[in-house]
């Protein structure tokens, strides 16, 4: 037992009960809490993976502010005691449960089938060079540049597309 | 680094996946689909980056960058459709909003 | 170094910050206090020890025997969480704090800083949006409309300022060409401080920093005469303490921060040219870091006691119309530099 495998363990457990509780509790507010505890872990899987920018970038963007604006959106529509949790139609219900546990087993055996891991072989220092911001940062300033600038875009017309929604007064 | 099998990595992440999608499909509250749709992103997110990592090659995480981007876009405006939508009927509940179908 | 000798210092440096910051976090409770009684005209805190010496232990010993309170209408694991990730986030930020060069002590290189690592600035950027849950969780978890108001206020204002105090860092990182603190230190040598270059981003950085340590004249989610305490109405005995020493952790890292990044850190301008010994050198310089800390701490109270609080709808304009273009400014006016002078 090496000590990364050690780390994978803890770290996905973390991940995959917390993406459980984040569909099974009744109050918005905790399962909001529930997610950026998933993101804490993925935030460490992906330091695991030597992805060290993607990792920092993780917790600032989707725990320091997509998370927030959930909860603030959720404290101010105050929608929590909602009686019952899941759709009212019984079938769907059961329907889809099967229909992921289907293709959750589907996709695993696929993936052990495969065995992806004899084609992919993990070079240390090309792996660890691959994820620092310098390597990233050149990329998207030179072969990326396009589409980080439509990037930009998108975000302003996000901006302004909030601000148009959230100010308008439906009729 | 790097000695576990990348299909540990590759089964949480659609593991994570199949929570998101099951989530989106039997939860009624509007914001938690939503929350589920960003589980479903992650997920995606977390099989580009093992592959960038395994492959030593950067374009899978400045693929995730751009997801982020995207994932923050969306979130904003999909949480100001909600706010309207609150405003307009009172509920966030999916199962009643329902004004384009009788 | 080994592995072994690297663990045992990093080990002792957190010691010796953890220790340290409790201690000042504690005396700038008593040193706010007395600024506050002398911009009042007033005796402020003597009866504990000498000249009131002892009173933060005395402040702090009567809030822990304090009986704990919690709310029926509170979501109780949120409340007893919410003040422990304000403290963990308020003491993280010191890990990548610079506070001196490194220094040779028994025949080690040692680095006067916990953790050197190459992503330090996007840690403390890291750390200080998710300083915002430790409020909110308190606000909403309370179960009480005071609360959620202070929390709603503070989230909302902190996102805010955020905007226009990552874009001022980012126009430190232009000259310093890294997110190292250290190596961002190093890039002030002599009088080339931040501060001097970019005035208007250190205008920025300040502004949005009062605003996020929730420093009067920002002080909105706390503001008395309208939601009674805000976000810690309904908190009492430790809990609240973790609150109250969190803010003023707050403020000294915000000290901190600015210091590293506009006033140069630990560098006293051309101190090496004096020919002076390199221990001694290196004595001095900590010597200046802490008194520029010292000096900016007592900048953010004596603001307190000088500009009233904004209104809320003032408050957001201030950050989304003057401060966020005025950071953008900032950074054209570094791009500026670099293009003409080439720094």
């Amino acid at each position: 037992m090496n000590i990364e495998l050690i780390l994978f363990i803890i770290l996905a457990t973390i991940a995959a009960v917390t993406s459980i509780l984040v569909i099974t509790r009744s109050n918005a507010v905790i399962s909001a809490v529930f997610l950026v505890l998933n993101f804490f872990a993925l935030a460490g899987l992906y330091l695991l993976l030597n992805a060290q920018f993607i990792s920092v970038v993780q917790i600032i963007v989707y725990a320091g502010a997509i998370m927030v604006l959930f909860l603030f959106v959720i404290m101010l529509l105050r929608t929590d005691g909602e009686p019952r949790i899941f759709s009212d139609k019984r079938y769907i219900k059961y329907f889809a449960l099967l229909i992921s546990i289907f293709v959750f087993i589907q996709v695993s055996y696929l993936l052990l089938i495969g065995s992806p891991s004899k084609s992919v072989t993990g070079n240390q220092s090309a792996s660890i060079n691959s994820g620092t911001i310098e390597t990233i940062g050149k990329e998207l300033y030179t072969n990326y540049i396009i589409p980080f600038e439509v990037a930009g875009f998108l975000l302003l017309a996000a901006t302004i597309g909030a601000i148009i929604l959230a100010k308008k007064k439906f009729e | 680094m790097l000695s576990i099998p990348i299909e540990y990595y590759l089964i949480l992440s659609a593991f994570m996946f199949i929570v998101g999608v099951t989530g989106v499909l039997i939860r009624r509250n509007a914001i938690v689909v939503f929350m589920c749709i960003e589980l479903m992103l992650n997920a995606a997110n977390l099989s580009l980056v093992a592959f960038s990592s395994y492959h030593g090659n950067p374009v899978g995480q400045i693929f995730v960058f751009f997801v982020m981007t995207v994932a923050a876009a969306e979130a904003t405006v999909g949480l100001a459709i909600i706010i309207a939508i609150f405003r307009n009927k009172l509920t966030v509940n999916v199962d009643e909003i329902n004004i384009f179908k009788w | 170094m080994s592995l072994l000798e690297t663990v045992i210092f990093a080990v002792i440096k957190m010691l010796v910050i953890v220790v340290v910051m409790f201690l000042t976090v504690a005396y700038s409770v008593y040193f706010e206090r007395k600024i506050s009684a002398w911009a009042q005209n007033r005796m402020g805190p003597n009866r504990v020890g000498y000249r009131g010496l002892l009173q933060p232990f005395a402040d702090v010993f009567k809030l822990l025997v304090k009986e704990d309170i919690v709310p029926d209408a509170a979501h109780k694991p949120l409340h007893t969480l919410a003040p422990f990730i304000a403290l963990f986030v308020a003491f993280a930020t010191y890990a990548v704090v610079p506070f001196g060069p490194s220094i040779n002590l028994f025949g080690y290189d040692v680095k006067l800083v916990v953790a050197d690592v190459n992503i330090g600035i996007l840690y403390v950027l890291a750390l200080t949006s998710l300083g915002v849950y430790g409020i909110t969780f308190a606000g909403w978890s309370s179960g009480s409309k005071y609360s959620l108001m202070g929390g709603i206020r503070s989230s909302a204002q902190m996102i805010s300022y955020e905007v226009s105090m990552g874009f001022s860092i980012a126009g430190v990182l232009l000259l310093s060409e890294s997110l190292r603190p250290i190596e961002i230190v190093n890039a002030q040598y002599g009088w080339m401080w931040n501060a001097v270059l970019q005035p208007i981003g250190f205008i920025t950085f300040v502004v949005s920093a009062f605003a996020e340590t929730n420093r009067l004249p920002f002080d909105l989610p706390e503001a008395e005469p309208e939601l009674v305490g805000g976000y810690h109405t309904e908190y009492s005995s430790f809990k609240f303490a973790a609150f109250f020493l969190a803010e003023y952790a707050n403020m000294i890292i915000a000290s901190c921060l600015i210091v590293t990044l506009y006033l140069g850190g630990w560098q006293i301008p051309y101190i090496d040219k004096l020919g002076l010994g390199e221990t001694l050198t290196v004595i001095l310089q900590v010597g200046a870091f802490i008194f520029k800390v010292v000096f900016m701490l007592f900048f953010f109270i004596w603001v307190r006691w000088s500009i009233p609080r904004f209104r809320y709808d003032q408050l957001m304009n201030i950050g989304w119309k003057v401060m966020f273009p005025l950071s953008l400014v900032n950074i054209l006016w570094v791009a500026v530099l670099i293009m003409i002078f080439n720094l």
